[in-house]
């Protein structure tokens, strides 16, 4: 809640800032990347939306680069006071100062932010620039390339203007932040002082807020949505379209709209394409959007895709600015839309499709077809105004005949009594059955030179051979897709019995053609077939080709999104066929020839628009955090492989930001489901919930834990009682918690046994971590029953448990493979499949969990190191993951793969580890009742820290090609004296099975006097009892013991 | 609505009585060297209509048997039936192009929309085609090419039209059929296999694959009877005595043992002698 979080200028600014002086965080990473990539493009692009819309940040770039900006946006709290300094002291202000702020959802902490950002700019109007100097900058500054170097500097000198102003008025600002909060929210803070105490009625509280947020909604918090929503850059330019300062210089785009109508729209000259795309669907009052494009036609009279991403002008070049509105993912099941508009609009495009043979249909079907349209668009037949002519002015086929006609009529007598949304819905439900139905041409010649026609799919590629189809590749067994030149390769997956991938190729007819179908089959590739929207390829120093990606919503996405519209059912003018109809005989482009008629029902549909959209668009946008959320994913797998890409999020952040991180995932889990109660009710109390933020880190990069634990510890280690335990925090972020904590350490002991296990639900990840009380120093006395714990010193352990809810984060990972035999290819792009049995997170959850849990040794070493010769009684955790259903596939190569990991995180830490290490992974059917394996201890000196894994056998997941949706997500902690239990309850859908998760972290504390072995069993046992129609897939026995006694355990 | 048909509903039955010169003129090579019984045959044939008939309460249409046309009880191969309409095949060999006539001839007059197949190139023998329902098969064969794949492409365009390469002389269907909506009966032989796996590939759909050890025995006539009764003629036990047992794992289903041994000894199967049509005519 800094001055700085939020303001998008910020943001931007970094890169220079980071240029200034090394940062150490997260962002420092990010940054270099961009600065690498693009560098300065980037840059300039940045400034530049920022400053043609001052409020939308969003980088239209691309997803990721835009998440980053918006995390770093959300958390710029560290880097903008120099980095340089130790972040102590920084910390300890903030918190104090903005202490309210931090229990704040991310939504109002934007809101503020963004209500900063104006405050700035009107400030720094005063100060030194005013906001249309700047904006005469971008001008000026073409955010393009040539003239970068300008815009830099300006922006270069913006920032540090900023900056400076910032740090000057940071109280102030901050002052005007919390008056503004008060203002806003107030009751929302009452409610979550209320939240402190009561951690029962957290959830319903959240929800109260959130409603409250959305009454206060006005076009701010909308805003601050939209940054949240990264993914959801349509909106966002909306909104800023809105209010580009008049001084832009703009374009008229005359958009072909799919009733035939030509709709001119008016766009800054450096608009991007979802800036006129926004418009128009705002026009037409069209929410799900997803499903649709701007086409514009090239000189070769092709039909491209306009690049929401990129500014229209450098797309179309000299072209006319015209433009068509077209369905751009025909939805394979029309009826799965939530709203009618989206229907008819799917129906004006099919019939179009149909008039014009894109979309070939027996005769039979044409007719049927014809007469649902006739139904929809005049009603019921009626026998007097309806003569025998009156069909004939619509088209229902490329070539018309009367028997078609005839059947037409015949046909549409029997559709009596359907209103216009059914007979579309029944349009729909038989044109989706039609074998071209989504299917995107494209000539080309396979390697003997026969023509042949690829088509894109939801399903993936078919090769036609004439109207024959010869060959069919799913994406599943597709590896990668490229071009090169007028070539277009595909490298498909080997069979059971072959050995080998193969590539096939294809000849397009020339360069741009085979790099439009690449285009198409990435963006078909991700809509229908990933959760999220891959990142865009890092941009490497050796890379050439193109980095496109598809960069909006995919259709798991928009379904989650729409299920959130709850507008009336918007009223929508269906405008008579008729004219189009005949314009379009003997017309083989689908481009209306007349733009002609202004089209009646149009106009009445802008009339119409209904006030509620910005309600709902603000729920819409809500969720598009999600996608964020699994855009960090992509970011996390891709630091995996080393590449160490933009992270969302910083290291050393101020809890405030966790929080914000934290109220982000809640605000998405409220989204996924509806039942928003049961979703909070992990957040248990502010408390609590603080406390968590402090000491998780929400963020499922492990390599990055690692650097920032290497930092952190040899920092903390070195400054502080050194001697003491030591707060280890794998998350550099929780340096300044932990740096409290030691404070308040410093005298006494603490008591607390804190035993915290936080749960973060994400759209598409989970993260379960949780926190161990070991015995401390003090150990060589082991505690007597209940009062063990007043001798637990705490530690810190985090166990991580990444858990995919939803398919794509492996597919991702998947791809992370798939993504290095890319670098060394030129002008080549790949995307990568996932194959469909790991489609589901298992294989991936089960790594990431065991990857995460082995570093606790490491941290445990180095606290040990420095607590030698102290003996006590550790606590062992059990955890447990019961899943219904379907069992996680275990894979042992993860595992060992992990066990390598630890090796590399001791080594970072260069620390010798005292204690030993041991990691057995055993799958077994009956896993849960072989707890007692881990009885069988190593004799070790010191301590020992054991995590065995048990797994059932069943190595499921086959098959599961939908992603899951989650549903709900739960958590529970209870207590007990010397366990602590708890329970992490998700539910997923997927393909309409519905699968509960349940995972219990057990803790068990306790020393000799406690039989672990037997408490662990019960636990298990309970768990068992308590879900009888479950079943145990995997046991995780965390098991650290101090032996300073024999045989203690 | 044609697309909205229920796989498996038959209304009417179009065979072709087996004439005398059954075997006689070189329609077909004897496959199996075996000495054809005629009286055996049109027993069988007798046996097969009633069964059309009785069991399957489908309205039977028997053309008469031509001896000038040997092998004109193969109706199957003359035309391919969708919905409501119907492609007249162009058969391979010129000498069976006379059947087509009479064949064209009821199925103009049970109204079904009649599609011709007019490129002189084409050749498409019915017994190649497979409709599973949702989606056409066509065997690339000694008999259909690609042309005349393309015109039931080009005929039935709703559908997806795969081309699937079949080696030997045999068609399609002589090692394939459905066995219900989603059920593909497959024989055993290295060209049914690879069929089957060529289908797999080229498919948007996902099926049941149901292998049968002889290649002969995978021919069988699925019906749906009423709403919910599933019939499949097959082979019986004594004319493939392997497979017979396979039929059982079909849950539910009436199964009529149906023999053809004398046709198949040229190439027929239980499909062949059959054109199944799903026709209301009071439309």
């Amino acid at each position: 809640m800094t001055t700085e979080v939020g303001s998008e200028t910020e943001v931007k600014k970094e890169p220079e800032q980071a240029e200034e002086q090394p940062q150490t965080q997260a962002e420092t990473e990010q940054q270099p990347e961009q600065q690498l990539v693009d560098g300065k493009q980037e840059q300039s692009a940045h400034s530049t939306d920022l400053k043609q819309a001052e409020e939308e940040q969003n980088t239209q770039e691309s997803p990721s680069t835009q998440q980053k900006d918006t995390t770093a946006a959300s958390e710029q709290v560290s880097p903008a006071p120099q980095e340089g300094r130790a972040g102590v002291e920084k910390r300890e202000e903030q918190p104090g100062s903005k202490g309210i702020a931090r229990f704040l959802p991310p939504w109002l902490k934007k809101q503020k932010s963004q209500s900063h950002v104006e405050q700035k700019k009107s400030q720094m109007k005063e100060g030194e620039t005013t906001e249309n100097q700047i904006q005469e900058k971008e001008e000026k500054s073409p955010t393009q390339s040539p003239s970068k170097q300008q815009s830099i500097e300006k922006e270069g000198e913006e920032a540090r203007k900023d900056t400076s102003v910032e740090e000057k008025e940071e109280n102030l600002i901050q002052d005007h932040q919390q008056s503004k909060q008060e203002e806003t929210k107030v009751d929302e803070k009452e409610e979550e002082k209320l939240s402190i105490s009561s951690a029962e009625t957290q959830p319903a509280k959240e929800d109260q807020k959130e409603d409250v947020v959305e009454k206060d909604s006005d076009v701010k918090v909308e805003d601050k949505k939209e940054e949240d929503t990264i993914q959801n850059t349509e909106v966002k330019t909306d909104r800023s379209i809105q209010k580009v300062p008049k001084k832009m210089k703009t374009f008229v785009c005359k958009v072909t709209l799919l009733d035939g109508t030509e709709y001119p729209c008016e766009v800054e000259k450096r608009a991007k394409g979802q800036v006129l795309f926004a418009k128009i669907c705002e026009h037409l009052n069209l929410l799900e959007k997803d499903y649709f494009g701007l086409t514009y036609r090239d000189n070769a009279d092709q039909k491209n895709w306009l690049d929401p991403a990129k500014e229209i002008k450098r797309q179309i070049r000299s072209l006319p600015w015209q433009f068509a509105f077209n369905v751009k993912f025909y939805p394979p099941d029309p009826s799965q839309l939530t709203e009618d508009i989206t229907r008819y609009f799917l129906c004006l495009q099919l019939r179009q499709d149909i008039a014009v043979g894109r979309l070939p249909c027996s005769f039979v079907t044409h007719a049927l077809l014809g007469s649902y349209t006739l139904q929809a668009e005049l009603g019921d037949y009626d026998s007097e105004e309806h003569r025998h002519d009156y069909i004939s002015e619509f088209q229902f086929a490329p070539t018309q005949t009367k028997e078609l006609e005839d059947k037409v009529v015949e046909l549409h007598k029997t559709h009596r009594g359907l209103t216009p949304a059914q007979a579309e819905a029944l349009f729909l439900e038989n044109a989706k059955k039609l074998s071209m139905y989504g299917v995107d041409l494209h000539h080309a010649k396979d390697s003997e030179g026969v023509d042949i026609m690829l088509g894109v799919c939801a399903n993936g590629l078919l090769i036609y051979k004439d109207r024959l189809r010869i060959n069919r590749f799913a994406w599943p067994k597709i590896l990668k897709i490229s071009y090169k030149r007028s070539n277009f390769y595909i490298k498909i997956r080997p069979g059971e019995t072959e050995q080998f991938e193969s590539t096939i190729g294809f000849k397009l007819p020339n360069h741009r053609s085979a790099k439009r179908l690449w285009k198409v089959c990435v963006e078909h590739h991700t809509f229908f077939r990933l959760v999220s929207p891959e990142q865009p390829p890092k941009a490497k120093f050796l890379t050439l080709g193109s980095k496109f990606r598809y960069s909006g919503r995919t259709q798991a996405q928009t379904r989650q999104a729409s299920t959130l519209i709850d507008r009336p059912a918007p009223f929508f003018e269906r405008t008579s066929s008729k004219r189009l109809s005949r314009s379009l005989d003997g017309v083989h482009h689908f481009t209306f020839p007349r733009s002609k008629s202004e089209g009646t029902g149009t106009k009445e549909l802008k009339q119409l628009q209904a006030p509620a959209v910005s309600a709902t668009e603000q729920i819409l946008q809500q969720d598009f955090s999600a996608p964020a959320v699994s855009d960090l994913e992509v970011g996390f797998k891709d630091k995996e492989d080393g590449k160490e890409p933009g992270s969302p999020y910083k290291p050393t952040l101020s809890p405030e930001s966790k929080i914000e991180n934290e109220d982000k995932e809640t605000e998405e889990q409220k989204d996924l489901d509806k039942t928003q109660e049961d979703v909070l009710k992990h957040q248990a109390s502010i408390s609590e919930l603080k406390r968590n933020f402090m000491e998780s880190s929400p963020e499922p990069r492990p390599n990055q834990w690692e650097k920032r634990l290497t930092g952190t510890l040899s920092a903390q280690t070195q400054g502080k009682a050194p001697s003491r335990t030591e707060e280890v925090h794998p998350d550099g972020r929780d340096l300044a918690e932990s740096t409290e904590k030691l404070k308040s350490e410093m005298g006494r002991e603490q008591e607390i046994d804190t035993q915290e296990t936080m749960a973060n639900e994400e759209t598409t990840k989970m993260f379960t971590v949780s926190q161990r009380s070991e015995s401390p120093s003090v150990a060589a006395k082991p505690a007597e029953g209940g009062e063990m714990k007043t001798q637990l010193r705490e530690k810190k352990e985090e166990t991580i448990v990444v858990r995919d809810v939803s398919t794509s984060s492996d597919s991702e990972s998947e791809e992370e493979a798939e993504y290095r035999p890319q670098v060394a290819r030129k002008d080549v792009d790949q995307i990568k499949e996932e194959p469909e049995e790991n489609e589901h997170l298992p294989v991936r959850s089960l790594a990431s969990t065991v990857h995460v849990e082995v570093k606790v040794p490491v941290e445990e070493k180095k606290e040990l190191e420095e607590k030698i010769e102290k003996g006590g009684m550790l606590g062992e955790e059990v955890y447990c993951t019961t899943a219904e259903e379907r069992e996680e596939p275990k894979v042992n190569g993860d595992v060992s793969h992990i066990d390598t990991d630890i090796v590399t995180q001791v080594i970072c830490c260069s620390e010798p580890p005292v204690v030993k290490t041991e990691m057995v992974t055993i799958s077994d059917a009956f896993a849960s009742q072989k707890s007692e394996i881990s009885t069988k201890e190593v004799p070790i000196v010191h301590t020992e820290t054991k995590t065995i894994t048990y797994e059932a056998a069943e190595v499921d997941g086959t098959g599961d090609s939908e992603p899951g949706v989650l549903m709900t997500a739960q958590t529970i902690t209870s207590e007990s004296v010397c366990t602590t239990t708890t329970t992490q309850i998700t539910k997923t859908v997927k393909g309409g099975v519905s699968e509960t998760r349940i995972e219990k972290r057990i803790v068990i504390t306790g020393d000799a006097d406690i039989d672990h072995d037997q408490a662990l069993a019960q636990a298990i046992k309970e768990a068992k009892e308590q879900h009888p129609d479950m079943s145990v897939t995997r046991v995780v026995v965390h098991k650290e013991t101090e032996l300073t006694e024999e045989g203690d355990d | 609505m044609a697309t909205t048909f229920a796989f498996g509903k038959y209304t009417h039955a179009v065979v072709r009585a087996i004439p005398d010169t059954f075997g006689k003129k070189d329609g077909d090579k004897n496959e199996q060297g075996a000495e054809l019984d005629l009286a055996k045959a049109q027993r069988q044939y007798g046996v097969y209509t009633g069964i059309l008939r009785q069991k399957l309460g489908l309205q039977l249409i028997e053309i008469p048997a031509d001896s000038g046309l040997p092998d004109s009880w193969r109706v199957e191969d003359i035309a391919i039936v969708q919905g409501d309409t119907a492609l007249i095949t162009r058969p391979w060999s010129a000498s069976r192009r006379k059947e087509v006539d009479a064949v064209k001839k009821v199925l103009e007059e049970l109204k079904l929309r009649i599609v011709e197949v007019t490129d002189q190139e084409a050749t498409l023998d019915g017994s190649d085609v497979l409709f599973t329902g949702r989606e056409f098969f066509v065997g690339l064969s000694s008999r259909t090419n690609h042309k005349g794949a393309e015109a039931v492409a080009d005929t039935f365009r709703d559908f997806a039209v795969s081309t699937v390469s079949v080696h030997g002389s045999a068609h399609l269907k002589n090692f394939c059929s459905m066995a219900g909506s989603d059920t593909i009966v497959i024989g055993s032989s290295d060209g049914a296999k690879k069929a089957l796996k060529m289908m797999e590939q080229l498919t948007d759909h996902h099926y049941e694959i149901l292998t049968v050890p002889d290649d002969a025995a995978a021919n069988c006539i699925y019906v749906k009877v009423g709403s919910n009764s599933n019939y499949l003629l097959h082979r019986s036990a004594d004319e493939c005595p392997e497979s017979a047992a396979a039929f059982q794992k079909l849950p539910d289903y009436t199964l009529v043992p149906t023999a053809c041994s004398e046709v198949s000894k040229l190439g027929g199967t239980l499909s062949s002698c059959s054109l199944l049509i799903n026709r209301k005519l009071e439309l």
